[in-house]
C-alpha cells in the first residue's frame, strides 16, 4: 500500500468516527430537548402514561373535595357559605389564619372592618352576611375558663 | 419542590451568600427553614411557626428551634452587594446611606444573647379567645446576635433633640402584594434605641442570619415584643413623633391602659403600646408526659426571663401552688439574655402531678398561675408553665 493510500484509509477512519460522534451528540441533544419538554419522560413509560393522563374533571372535583365535613384544600368546615368564604378569605393569607380563631358575630364583623380599613380587604357586599353567619356559627368561641387542663399528653417512660 | 430547593437548604447557614431560596412562601417549611420536625405550623401564609417547650432546652436557641413570625412575604431577591441601610426621618441631621460592608467596617461589633419573644406568645389561652395567630408557649427564643450598636450609627448620622422614636422599614412585602403597603413597620422610643444591647445585627449564632429571621440585616431589641426587632432591615427613620408605621396603631401590639373585664370592648385611645415584656419562664426538661418510678428523683431545668429586668427568684410547685420550692437560677450571660434554672424533685407518693414553674423579677413581680388580665388582642400571657408527670 502506498503512503497516499494509507493516508486515505486513515482519513476515512477518522471521518467515520466523526460521523459517529456527531450522531451521538445529535441524539443526545434531541433527547435533552425532549426531556426539557417532558421531564417525566412519560412517552417512554407506557404503563405510567396511562396513569399520568389525568381526567380534568376529576382533578377539579378533588380541588374542592369535602371529607368528614372538612373542605380538604383549606381545612374549612363544610357548611352554607363555604365557597363564599373560600373565595373571599384565602387570597391574602391561608385559611389557617381564619380557622385558628374563635369569635362572636360582632367580633368577626370587627375583624373584617379592621382588614378593610388597614389590610386592603374589599367591600364584601351582600356576601358579608353569608360569610359572617358562616364564621359565627362554625368558629364561635368556647368557654375555656381561666386555665384549662393539660390535654393530649403523650406519656413516656423517663429513665 | 424538594428536588429544586435541594436538601442542602437544611443547612441554611451554609447557603451561598447570594442564594435565593425559591418560592419562600410555598414549599415544605421544615426543609425550607431547616426546622426541627416537631415545630408547629400555625399559619402557612404568612409563615407562623412555633416551638414546643422541650425544643427550647438549648441555652442558646438554634435556628431549627426558633419560632417564625412573618407578617408579610419575605424578600425573594436578596443581593447583599447592593443592600443598604438608610437612616432618615424628621430628626436626623442628614439622611445617610450605608452599604453592608460600610456598616461592618465602620462600627465596632458586639455580640449579645438576646431574648426575643412575640408579644402574642400564649394568646391561645385567653378567654374569650383573642384574635390572631394562636401561639401557645413557643414564640420565644434567645439566640446570640452579632452586629453594630444602633446608637453608634445614630451618633455617626447625628440626631436632633426633637427625636422621640425610631421606626424600621424592611424589604418584605404585604401579603396582598400591594407595593404601597408595608406588612409591618414598628420601632422603639429613643431610650430603647440607644441602649448598648440594641443591635443592627448581621449574624445569628455566629453565622449569616437565616432567611426567615431577617437575612441579611435585622434590628434586634431584646426584652421587647419581637415585632420591634425588624427583619430584612433596610431603613430606620428617626421620628419626632411616636412612629406611625404599619401595626403601630391600636389595637396592634397594645393593651388596655386600665384593666378591663374579659371580652370588654376597648376604644383605640384607651390602649397603650407594649414596651418591656413581663417576667416568664419555661420548663424545657423533661418533656411533658414523663412517667417515672417513685424512688427516682426528677431533675428539671429551663429558662426564665423578664424583659428589661433580671429574674431574681425561681420556684417550682408539685401541688398546684399550695407550696413552692426554690430552684437554683444562674445570672444572665449579659443583660436581656434569658437565665437558666434547675431543681431536683422528690415525689412523696405515686400519682398524677403537674410541675409548675414560677419566676419573680427584680421588682418582686412574679408570674400569675392563672391567665393574666384579658386584653382584646391577647398579648402578654405570662402565666406559669407546667408539665405533666406520672409517678408509679
Ligand atoms: C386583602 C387581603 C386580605 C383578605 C382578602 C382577607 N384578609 Fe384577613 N388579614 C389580612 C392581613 C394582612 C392580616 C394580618 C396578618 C398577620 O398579622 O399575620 C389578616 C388577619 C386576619 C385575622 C387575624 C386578625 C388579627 O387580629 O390578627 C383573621 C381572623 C382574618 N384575617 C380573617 C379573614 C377573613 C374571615 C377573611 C374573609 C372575609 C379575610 N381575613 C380576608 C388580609 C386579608
Amino acid at each position: 500500500m502506498s503512503e497516499e493510500n494509507k493516508f486515505k484509509g486513515q482519513a476515512k477512519q477518522v471521518y467515520r468516527m466523526l460521523i459517529m460522534v456527531w450522531c451521538v451528540v445529535l441524539l443526545g441533544t434531541a433527547f435533552a430537548i425532549y426531556a426539557l419538554v417532558d421531564p417525566s419522560l412519560s412517552a417512554f413509560k407506557e404503563k405510567e402514561t396511562e396513569l399520568v393522563v389525568v381526567d380534568d374533571t376529576i382533578s377539579e372535583d378533588d380541588w374542592d373535595k369535602v371529607e368528614n365535613g372538612i373542605h380538604l384544600r383549606t381545612g374549612f368546615v363544610d357548611d352554607d357559605g363555604l365557597m363564599t368564604v373560600v373565595t373571599n378569605c384565602t387570597s391574602c393569607h391561608s385559611a389557617k389564619m381564619v380557622t385558628q380563631n374563635r369569635m362572636t358575630k360582632e367580633r368577626w364583623i370587627a375583624t373584617i372592618r379592621w382588614m378593610q380599613e388597614t389590610q386592603n380587604l374589599w367591600d364584601l357586599g351582600k356576601n358579608e352576611d353569608i360569610i359572617v353567619n358562616y364564621l359565627a356559627k362554625n368558629y364561635a368561641p368556647k368557654n375555656m375558663g381561666r386555665r384549662a387542663n393539660l390535654e393530649n399528653i403523650e406519656w413516656y417512660e423517663l429513665n | 419542590m424538594a428536588g429544586i430547593i435541594g436538601a442542602d437548604i437544611v443547612f441554611g447557614s451554609k447557603m451561598p451568600i447570594n442564594y435565593q431560596p425559591l418560592a419562600l412562601q410555598d414549599t415544605d417549611p421544615f426543609v425550607l427553614f431547616g426546622l426541627d420536625k416537631e415545630m408547629v405550623v400555625l399559619n402557612d401564609k404568612p409563615w407562623n411557626i412555633e416551638a414546643k417547650a422541650h425544643l427550647l432546652d438549648e441555652k442558646v436557641t438554634s435556628n431549627k428551634n426558633m419560632f417564625i413570625r412573618n407578617n408579610g412575604i419575605p424578600p425573594e431577591n436578596i443581593d447583599v452587594a447592593s443592600w443598604t441601610l438608610v437612616i432618615d426621618g424628621e430628626s436626623v441631621e442628614q439622611t445617610k446611606t450605608y452599604t453592608l460592608s460600610e456598616l461592618k467596617s465602620k462600627f465596632k461589633h458586639y455580640t449579645y444573647q438576646l431574648t426575643v419573644e412575640c408579644g402574642g406568645n400564649g394568646r391561645s389561652e385567653f378567654n374569650p379567645p383573642a384574635k390572631g395567630n394562636q401561639w401557645t408557649i413557643g414564640a420565644v427564643s434567645c439566640a446570640s446576635w452579632t452586629g453594630v450598636r444602633l446608637k453608634d450609627i445614630l451618633d455617626d448620622v447625628g440626631v436632633k433633640d426633637s427625636a422621640v422614636y425610631i421606626g424600621y422599614h424592611a424589604a418584605d412585602s404585604h401579603i396582598s402584594r400591594d407595593p404601597n403597603k408595608e406588612p409591618i413597620s414598628r420601632g422603639v422610643p429613643m431610650r430603647k434605641a440607644v441602649q448598648e444591647e440594641t443591635l443592627v445585627a448581621f449574624k445569628m449564632n455566629g453565622e449569616d442570619i437565616p432567611a426567615a429571621h431577617g437575612y441579611p440585616l435585622r434590628l434586634v431589641c431584646g426584652g421587647w415584643p419581637a415585632s420591634t426587632s425588624g427583619k430584612w432591615l433596610n431603613r430606620i427613620s428617626v421620628r419626632n413623633i411616636e412612629h406611625d408605621g404599619a401595626k403601630m396603631k391600636a389595637p396592634a401590639y397594645r393593651v388596655p391602659k386600665n384593666t378591663v373585664a374579659p371580652g370588654e370592648k376597648v376604644e383605640d385611645e384607651d390602649m397603650k403600646i407594649i414596651e418591656s415584656m413581663p417576667v416568664k419562664s419555661l420548663i424545657t426538661y423533661p418533656k411533658s408526659g414523663a412517667v417515672l418510678e417513685l424512688d427516682k428523683k426528677l431533675k428539671i431545668r429551663g429558662h426564665a426571663w423578664a424583659g428589661e429586668l433580671e429574674v431574681d427568684q425561681m420556684e417550682y410547685s408539685i401541688d398546684f401552688g399550695a407550696t413552692w420550692q426554690t430552684c437554683s437560677i444562674e445570672k444572665p450571660v449579659n443583660r436581656l439574655a434569658w437565665q437558666h434554672f434547675n431543681a431536683v424533685i422528690t415525689f412523696p407518693e405515686k400519682g398524677y402531678y403537674e410541675v409548675w414553674a414560677r419566676a419573680t423579677d427584680a421588682n418582686g413581680v412574679g408570674q400569675p398561675m392563672l391567665v393574666p388580665g384579658w386584653n382584646p388582642k391577647g398579648y402578654l400571657n405570662n402565666a406559669c408553665h407546667r408539665i405533666a408527670v406520672k409517678v408509679k
